[in-house]
């Protein structure tokens, strides 16, 4: 870890000064570091929420909040997490940051489209601040008709910052692929690619895709509220379950938009601190796509009790089952490639192990809850709750600390102190845990979701549950304490701290303006440790 | 993958036949409309139409000669969009294919029927 004086002082961090310069930046690193803000500041107040939800829930009277003010805080917390942070959290963070440099680039393919989509994002978010300032929206964050069409709460802002935001993501969307297409550098193959650039693809092909039916869904809603078209309404001839498919069309793809980004970034970090060549390149390659194709196959899933038709919920049944076998293969990828390895458990090794024994729990919950008969009994139960938190939490937000933990020196050009570092994932390891295992019992034994009191004998979980939220929460005060410290004066490192293989880490640390000194040329393999090792910044071919 | 400008000028007999083709199918769409074949009716005429409008995209909008790649995008676009409505169809037209209980007309007493 040498520490280059000259290439700390100039990068893209100093280059140019001013508040003028970050807001009209064209800038991908730059524009990567605003939504980091931005997406952290939503995080903050969408893990606040969660707090607050989980103290009411520590006894089944009132503790702090009245019930309608509970419908209020579920829903800002569902809205908040997914539309603006997990959804967009790792493509426009870390995918704006790395996803150039990984491929070599000097920027994306449309920095201007790039800058627009943050302010596009701010834009929406307006929205549903305003929305939750007027009086709030009691919905949850999937807004079913026929309630959504006829409660007094804000649900047309908030719908509109949805759809607002719904374009953000398809700038990005667009702008990944077209720059994966078009700006790899010299020697730079599509299988040679860095695997978290090929789910990063995959994912934009699900931005492109789906968003626009989230965009008419949420129009027809409008229209539903304030002109009364009646096609959700029954009594005019429409079908409320229609919403529904129409909602999840979009949302359930939108789930793969969240996961499969982390995905790629689990197979970065795991072939890293394992040193060894990742196992099963164009598998993992591979079932992203398959992933994203399958995620739109499924969506009846998330409508078994609504009273769809018995024969769809069959073929949703089994067309879900499908989804296992991507999955899989990524998951024995993984484990093939820790195997033998010389593993090494720095903190982004860490998150990234809790990923896969967190996924493989959500996962293995989301088989379960995909079989018909199962569900029927589960649905919108504690079980689902705690399902999904296994997948978006345990899965993407694991994900996302580690890679946030991978790249925030190569960010920064500055480390973070490591033993706050592990204090911190053990904490949220253990936090979630303890959060979110006692509602699959407390889902088992029938608690419904959603609801603001409960029978006595749901107390002790539901306590349980409460006091792990509060760790959790205390893992990431620590967190946003060592990572600010280092922001600012954590310790100078050079080039390539984790000795990895893959572009970003050829150039400086923070890089400068365009990157690279020279436009790298490719000729080996993002993951080739069985022929190269890196001591000092500098690549050992081990033929030599 | 590189996507040339290059401009194909397409011969105007290919216009001719092809509006001939058009205006062909228009009047066998009005035709048959007369002719009562039951549930076929919906699916003819979704037929023809669809046949005119593949014509007028590969001709008139020179998608056929147009780099592969809109194709493809086109042609995706048209996969999900097939996928989304017959997927759907298996809940809406199957409602009452096992729980009868479930087969009532909803459009019977609607509001909108009785203004």
């Amino acid at each position: 870890m040498s520490g280059n004086k000259t290439e700390v002082e100039k990068n893209y961090l100093n280059d140019q000064k001013g508040i003028k310069s970050w807001l009209l930046t064209l800038d991908h690193k730059r524009i990567g570091i605003l939504y980091l803000y931005s997406i952290m500041f939503f995080f903050f107040i969408g893990g606040m929420s969660a707090l607050l939800i989980r103290l009411e829930l520590i006894r089944p009277q009132e503790v702090i909040v009245g019930a309608d003010t509970y419908n209020q805080l579920f829903t800002l917390h569902g809205a908040i997490m997914i539309f603006l942070f997990i959804i967009p959290g790792i493509p426009a963070i870390l995918g704006n940051f790395v996803l150039p440099l990984m491929i070599g680039a000097k920027d994306v393919a449309f920095p201007k489209l790039n800058l627009a989509s943050w302010y596009v994002y701010i834009f929406g978010s307006l929205f549903a601040v305003y929305s939750l300032v007027t009086g709030a929206v009691d919905t949850g964050w999937t807004f079913y008709t026929p309630y959504s069409t006829s409660t007094d709460t804000s649900v047309v802002s908030m719908t509109l910052g949805a759809f607002i935001l719904g374009f953000s993501s398809i700038f990005t969307g667009i702008n990944f692929i077209v720059t994966i297409h078009k700006l790899r550098a010299p020697g730079m193959t599509w299988f040679k690619m860095p695997l978290f650039v090929w789910a990063s693809y995959a994912t934009a092909i699900i931005q492109v895709l789906a968003t626009p039916v989230l965009g008419i869904t949420l129009l027809l809603l409008i229209a539903e509220r304030l002109l009364g078209i009646g096609i959700f309404d029954p009594a005019m001839g429409g079908d409320p379950v229609l919403y529904q498919h129409f909602f999840w069309f979009y949302s359930h793809p939108a789930v793969y938009i969240m996961i499969l980004p982390g995905m790629g970034i689990i197979s970065e970090v795991i072939a890293v601190f394992s040193k060894k060549k990742i196992f099963g390149y164009n598998a993992i390659a591979f079932s992203s796509l398959g992933i994203a194709l399958v995620s739109f196959l499924v969506w009846g899933h998330h409508m078994f009790t609504s009273g769809q038709s018995e024969f769809a919920a069959m073929i949703f049944s089994f067309l879900t089952f499908l989804v296992g076998i991507p999955s899989g293969i990524k998951m024995f990828n993984w484990l093939a490639t820790l195997y033998k390895g010389s593993i090494t458990f720095e903190t982004p090794m860490l998150y990234a192990l809790s990923f896969m024994f967190l996924f493989a729990i959500g996962g293995f919950t989301g088989i379960m809850l995909g079989a018909l008969s199962v569900d029927v009994h589960l649905h919108d139960t504690y079980f689902v709750v705690a399902h999904f938190h296994y997948v978006m939490m345990g899965g993407t937000v694991m994900a996302f600390l580690a890679g946030l933990h991978y790249w925030w020196p190569k960010i920064w050009g500055r480390t973070y102190n490591e033993f706050w570092a592990r204090i911190a994932a053990f904490l949220i390891f253990v936090g979630f845990n303890v959060t979110f295992f006692s509602q699959f019992i407390l889902g088992a034994k029938g608690m419904p979701r959603r609801y603001y009191t409960y029978l006595d004998q749901y107390q002790p979980l539901h306590a349980f549950s409460s006091v792990g939220a509060f760790v959790i929460g205390a893992g990431f005060f620590i967190m946003a304490f060592y990572l600010i410290h280092a922001m600012v004066r954590g310790k100078r490192i050079g080039r390539n701290p984790w000795g990895a293989l893959t572009l970003e880490w050829t150039t400086t640390s923070p890089p400068s303006h365009h990157n690279f000194e020279e436009i790298p040329v490719v000729k080996n393999g993002p993951y080739d440790f069985d022929r190269i090792r890196v001591e000092n910044d500098k690549w050992i071919y081990k033929e030599e | 993958m590189s996507i040339k400008a290059h401009h194909h000028i397409t011969p105007l007999k290919t216009y001719l036949s092809v509006g001939v083709a058009l205006m062909v199918l228009t009047i066998i769409t009005v035709v048959v409309s007369f002719v009562h074949f039951g549930a076929f009716n919906l699916i003819i005429a979704m037929v023809i139409a669809s046949i005119k409008a593949v014509l007028v995209a590969l001709f008139f909008m020179h998608l056929l000669y147009d780099n592969k790649l809109f194709m493809a995008i086109f042609s995706i676009s048209l996969i999900f969009v097939s996928v989304f409505i017959i997927l759907t169809m298996f809940d809406t037209m199957q409602r009452d294919s096992i729980d009868e209980v479930k087969a009532k007309p909803i459009k019977k007493n609607a509001i909108i029927y009785d203004k």
